[in-house]
């Protein structure tokens, strides 16, 4: 019996220097191969696993017998953005770790074999069908993955949708922060065009909250809203020396690299190319700093994490490709101050030795710094990547939609927000999560939209 | 696309160009301001709103060309499009209630400071504007900012129109001779906006200041934009631009400003040495 596949990539020392994909896709054979190893369990627990709850395990027959259209349309029975997903989510703490196979063997590789299917369909690409106009409009704020997921399937079920973009490029996060050699742009740009096959008009450039307020929308005829603004304000850690010049969010890091291409020679957005990098911070958007950094020809770079490698938050393959990139760990450490010169460029970072006490309300154990365990570390840049809290020009210019504490929207189980017809979803909601939660959280409100109406 | 209404020359170095641009009409205020991109490949500069008319959705923009992009955007004519105009971004001016007001501009932060000072009078406050340029090529905007000024106090470094010195000088002349404001607003460079602070803290007179900082997205996703006001971090494209002038960092703004120097002065030469060639 032939045990999980292991996913052709770049060799390491050849794409720390480039930023094309990393992984290169299974082939044919190889997912083929994969799916057989799907035991076609009745209860069905990956699906369980899976946040818009694609029916994995029918999606794996229709591969095992190569009927990959019939596959791909499994799949985007639950999923907007299967080439996206296969590429970005976290299987292993998902559909994965809940395989049958698990007890003996290695789950299946049940992201790859969704990656494949889903190229697959891309490179035997037939348009979507529009389907028949309801005649309802409804506007999505936010062309991330939450947004663009809500989008399709209320077009899919006859809506008018209109997605507001108040960048100059549609994805969201898919296209200013996750790095071109982990969710190459092309493959965003298709999912998009088949949102515009479906009916999806899409408007760049505009700012709600700013431009437009949600309450115009209403006067212009739409009749529901879903509010799907992302990320908002990076977070700092307030210790000192955070405005050198050489400290930055990663946000800004990213967006200048991935939005503005500043990874292309000669592009005409600066960003600055640091010989020594610290990146502080555990989760998947620092490891796409710390992998942008060293690509862009950093000699050293740092993680900075205050947790062991048990708790790095980060999807398993992009912790293992740093690994095998180059880049040096230091875990159960964090920074206390930014040491910089007279120019006001940073010099380096002082950083303590941590421990883990008592599980905190996160129910990880506490890092608690040692004593006396203080340490330099010699670096030129520091990138923050320690999360960001929801963005606030929403809330600041709609006051009737009700808040939490950390500024996120507050929504019930069906996505509603205090407003009427208007829903929310995805880190405006949560604050920094993944894309799949993201496009959960769309999903979800796309029923609720269609149901209100059904009610009414 | 957004087209290139009307463009004219304000002086050797600095332009207004006219967009159309219905969105950021509609709720344009002064104080506000837009992110633009002059072509697909170019990268996103903040600019402040001079003027809003949302009947006929024309926004006015006026710029020094100061590196590459202001440089490509100075290329482009009338008829021209630009490839993406977005606003209006940040808060606006909160100018309510005042009675008594001093403007004071610095070069083409005269740009950002008329809409203010133009918005005041038409509010019924009285306004006297300060402004200071280099030399007499440089002055922008005269009859436009006399046409809304009680008075109107012209500045040069050189005296080689109205007063020579700087704008604190002018200032603190009008304050020693007892004259009472509400607020003063400086708009400008930021090491006059620093002197101004200066300058007004021993006055004690309320002083408003616009900071311009380096950003990308504008909506308070990047953080590059970051300032430390009253001991905070604050984030200028949402917090502001206009912060209590007694509270900025000014040193810290000024170290700040100068992150990409290298780079900007780079891509500025390359910029017209490639027009130069394609010019000529």
């Amino acid at each position: 019996m032939s045990d999980r596949p292991v996913m052709p990539v770049q060799e390491p020392a050849v794409r720390a220097h480039n930023f094309n994909e990393v992984a290169l896709g299974l082939t044919e054979e190889q997912a083929v191969e994969e799916a057989t190893r799907c035991l076609n369990c009745r209860n069905k627990p990956c699906v369980q696993g899976c946040p818009v709850g694609i029916n994995i395990p029918e999606f794996l027959q229709h591969l095992k017998e190569r009927d990959f259209k019939g596959a791909y349309d499994v799949i985007s029975e639950s999923s907007n953005l299967p080439a996206v997903c296969g590429r970005v989510c976290p299987q292993e703490s998902q559909c994965e770790s809940l395989c049958t196979r698990r007890f003996k063997q290695k789950p299946i590789a049940i992201g790859m074999c969704e990656r494949f299917v889903a190229d697959w369909h891309n490179a035997h690409d037939e348009p979507a069908v529009k389907p028949e106009s309801n005649g309802i409009k409804v506007a999505v704020i936010g062309s991330g993955p939450s947004g663009l997921t809500a989008a399709g399937d209320l077009a899919k079920k006859g809506y008018d949708v209109t997605v507001f973009e108040a960048l100059h490029e549609i994805g969201g996060v898919l296209v200013y922060g996750i790095p071109e050699f982990r969710l190459p742009k092309y493959i965003v740009a298709k999912e998009v065009a088949k949102l515009e096959q479906l009916g999806v008009k899409i408007v760049k450039d505009v700012v709600i909250g700013r431009s437009e307020s949600i309450d115009d929308l209403f006067e212009q005829g739409f009749k529901a809203v879903y509010v799907g603004t992302g990320a908002g304000l990076p977070m700092f850690m307030k210790i000192p020396g955070e405005n050198y010049n050489g400290v930055l969010s990663a946000n800004e890091f990213l967006t200048r690299i991935n939005l503005m291409k500043a990874y292309r020679p000669n592009n005409a957005t600066p960003v600055v190319h640091g010989r020594k990098v610290a990146v502080v911070g555990g989760g998947n958007v620092a490891m796409d700093a710390c992998r942008s950094a060293l690509r862009l020809g950093a000699e050293h770079v740092y993680i900075i994490y205050r947790r062991s490698e048990e708790e790095l938050p980060a999807r398993r393959e992009e912790y293992e490709h740093a690994v095998e990139e180059g880049i040096d760990f230091r875990f159960l450490t964090n920074p206390v101050e930014i040491k910089g010169d007279e120019n006001f460029n940073v010099t380096g970072i002082r950083c303590v030795k941590m421990e883990l006490g008592e599980p905190d309300a996160s129910g990880r154990r506490r890092p608690i710094a040692i004593e006396g365990s203080e340490y330099d570390i010699d670096v030129d840049v520091v990138i923050m990547a320690l999360g960001t809290t929801p963005n606030p020009l929403i809330k600041n210019t709609t006051p009737d939609i009700e808040v939490n504490r950390r500024g996120g929207i507050v929504v019930d189980d069906g996505g509603k927000t205090s407003k009427d017809a208007v829903y929310a979803g995805g880190d405006a909601v949560t604050g920094a999560a993944t894309v799949i939660k993201a496009m959960g959280a769309g999903k979800l409100a796309a029923v609720s939209i269609d149901e209100y109406f059904q009610n009414k | 696309m957004f087209e290139i209404v009307k463009k004219d020359s304000l002086n050797p170095t600095v332009s207004r160009m006219v967009i159309n641009a219905p969105y950021v009409a509609k709720k344009g205020q002064p104080g506000q301001f837009i992110i633009l991109r002059v072509n697909e490949n170019g990268e996103r500069i903040p600019l402040t709103i001079a003027d809003a008319d949302p009947k006929t959705g024309y926004v006015t923009i006026i710029y020094q060309i100061v590196g590459a992009t202001t440089f490509e955007l100075d290329q482009l004519k009338e008829g021209d499009c630009l490839q993406d105009f977005v606003g209006p971004l940040g808060k606006p001016s909160e100018l309510e209630g005042l009675k008594k007001v001093a403007v004071v501009g610095g070069g083409v932060g005269c740009a950002i400071a008329y809409p203010i000072a133009k918005k005041l009078h038409e509010m019924g406050c009285e306004v006297h504007s300060i402004v200071g340029f280099r030399n007499t090529d440089l002055i922008i905007l005269e009859d436009e900012f006399k046409a809304c000024s009680t008075r109107y106090i012209q500045m040069t470094d050189d005296g080689s129109n109205g007063h020579k010195g700087l704008v604190t000088n002018a200032l603190q002349e009008l304050l020693d001779a007892g004259e009472q404001y509400d607020e003063v607003i400086t708009i400008g460079p930021l090491i006059m906006m620093k002197f101004v602070v200066a300058l007004t803290k021993k006055y004690n007179v309320k002083t408003i200041v616009s900071m311009n900082p380096i950003m990308i997205d504008g909506t308070g996703m990047c953080g590059g934009c970051r300032l430390t006001v009253g001991g905070e971090m604050k984030f200028a494209c949402i917090d502001g631009p206009d912060f209590d002038g007694f509270e900025v960092d000014f040193d810290e703004a000024m170290k700040r400003s100068r992150i990409y120097f290298t780079e900007e002065r780079k891509a500025y030469d390359e910029a017209c040495n490639l027009y130069k060639k394609e010019v000529h």
